[in-house]
């Protein structure tokens, strides 16, 4: 485990809403423009501060799934129950309203468009988030990379980026996309319904023989899960990279 | 007042009234993992302390168990924002493991099974402030919480209370760990909102 980036301060900046997607029913994706944003790499995460008219205020964390570009920053957000910042980003925010990012934050569950080795990308429901940042910028920066994102999802209903996902797997160019269907799929979805399994692993449409790095992101359970399916495909402990992502009160 | 965000009003837990600045609730044990949880034999397993000169003093799991244990009960702030009150836990006090040591180290850097690391201050390890614990709740620490054993140092962020423990290195400088090389904070603070390198 090695691997640096120089330390600075990170402050408080003030954000407006630029730009709101509602990608599933409890899911949403915000587009904050933040001006002095210092720009962040694929995988990171931000600090979002709300300020209620009082003064009271509430922060959580959300990875990016925007690549950088300026000074955007694009959060897709998961509305969980009783949600303090969840339940109004999903439901209440509208363009134009104000809020406060601090960030970017973390530099291991990150990729840099400059290295050039296989990546097996693996998310599990809302888990796609910081995974999709790596896949958006794979191609801003045409990296030649070879990519496979493996998503394991519930059901057609809740895939998150469904269009952009289908548009980009018909580009090919080296990126493979499988989604990973648990509780029900699309007819004539020729793999069967279920969790993440082996075989699912086994043919990722990765180079044989060379070193894939891995990062997952899901909850936990998912992450074990498959951090132990890896495992037993031979990947080495310091290639997997993981996050965890589910709601956790958020 | 600057930035006010239109409509939002919050939940205002009223039992997160005496949280540190910046944090939230859960009745949740999230697990944060930078990398797959280690699958540690008890029979290989060892912990040791190592001194500025380089002099070990290590314990096997069994003259582990075997060692006075105390059982904290405490609060637990991770630096991802969620705060859980009253874990209760069983361990070894560093008080007892640090008694038989001769040291004039100022500094820690805690290392684990799996390749993580982190720093902090002895003087945070000694006190009645931080155990190696190895049961959660009444049993045996899960794997994905940091078992066979892990640090518990829960007065700061938790990323500081190492999973999967394997020594303590006592040393003369302060050694940056593995998220404090990453722009986290060096010591750590939750009531100082001591987040990031530079809060």
């Amino acid at each position: 485990m090695t691997e640096t980036s120089a330390p600075r301060p990170v402050h408080w900046l003030p954000a407006r809403v630029a730009d709101l997607r509602e990608e599933t029913s409890t899911t949403r994706t915000i587009v904050f423009d933040v001006p002095h944003w210092p720009g962040h790499v694929a995988g990171q995460h931000v600090d979002v501060r709300l300020t209620a008219e009082d003064g009271y205020q509430a922060e959580r964390s959300y990875s990016i799934g925007g690549s950088p570009d300026g000074q955007r920053v694009e959060l897709t957000i998961q509305r969980v129950p009783d949600g303090e910042l969840s339940t109004y980003m999903v439901g209440e925010m509208r363009v134009g309203d104000e809020a406060e990012l601090r960030g970017p934050v973390g530099g291991w569950f990150v990729w840099h468009p400059e290295e050039s080795d296989p990546v097996l990308l693996v998310a599990g429901g809302s888990g796609l988030v910081p995974l999709m940042a790596m896949v958006r910028e794979r191609a801003r920066a045409g990296s030649a990379a070879p990519f496979s994102l493996l998503y394991s999802v519930r059901s057609p209903e809740v895939v998150l980026y469904a269009d952009e996902l289908a548009h980009r797997a018909r580009d090919g160019d080296g990126l493979n996309i499988s989604l990973l269907y648990s509780d029900s799929a699309p007819e004539g979805t020729a793999r069967p319904v279920g969790r993440i399994r082996p075989d699912d692993l086994a043919d990722t449409g990765l180079p044989q023989g060379s070193a894939a790095r891995a990062y997952v992101c899901g909850p936990t359970a998912f992450v074990e899960a498959v951090a132990g399916l890896l495992a037993d495909h031979g990947y080495d402990p310091s290639n997997v990279r993981t996050e965890r992502f589910g709601p956790t009160g958020g | 007042m600057g930035v006010v965000t239109r409509g939002f009003v919050g939940r205002r837990d009223p039992a997160a009234a005496n949280l540190p600045p910046g944090q939230y609730l859960t009745p949740d044990f999230p697990v944060l993992s930078a990398g797959p949880t280690p699958q540690i034999s008890l029979e290989q397993w060892r912990f040791t302390l190592t001194d500025e000169a380089g002099t070990e003093h290590g314990w096997g799991w069994q003259e582990f168990l075997d060692l006075p244990s105390e059982q904290p009960m405490v609060d637990i702030h991770c630096v991802t924002k969620w705060s859980k009150l009253g874990t209760r836990w069983q361990g070894v006090s560093l008080d007892t493991l640090l008694g038989p040591v001769q040291t004039r180290a100022g500094y820690a850097l805690v290392r684990s099974y799996g390749g993580y690391s982190s720093n902090l201050p002895l003087a945070d390890l000694r006190g009645g402030k931080a155990w190696i614990a190895y049961r959660y709740d009444g049993a045996d620490l899960p794997a994905e919480h940091g078992g066979p054993a892990r640090l518990l140092v829960p007065h700061l962020y938790f990323w500081k209370s190492a999973k999967w423990v394997r020594g303590i290195e006592l040393r003369t400088e302060d050694t940056p760990g593995f998220w404090e090389t990453m722009g986290y904070h060096s010591y750590g603070d939750p009531w100082r909102d001591q987040r990031y390198a530079g809060d």
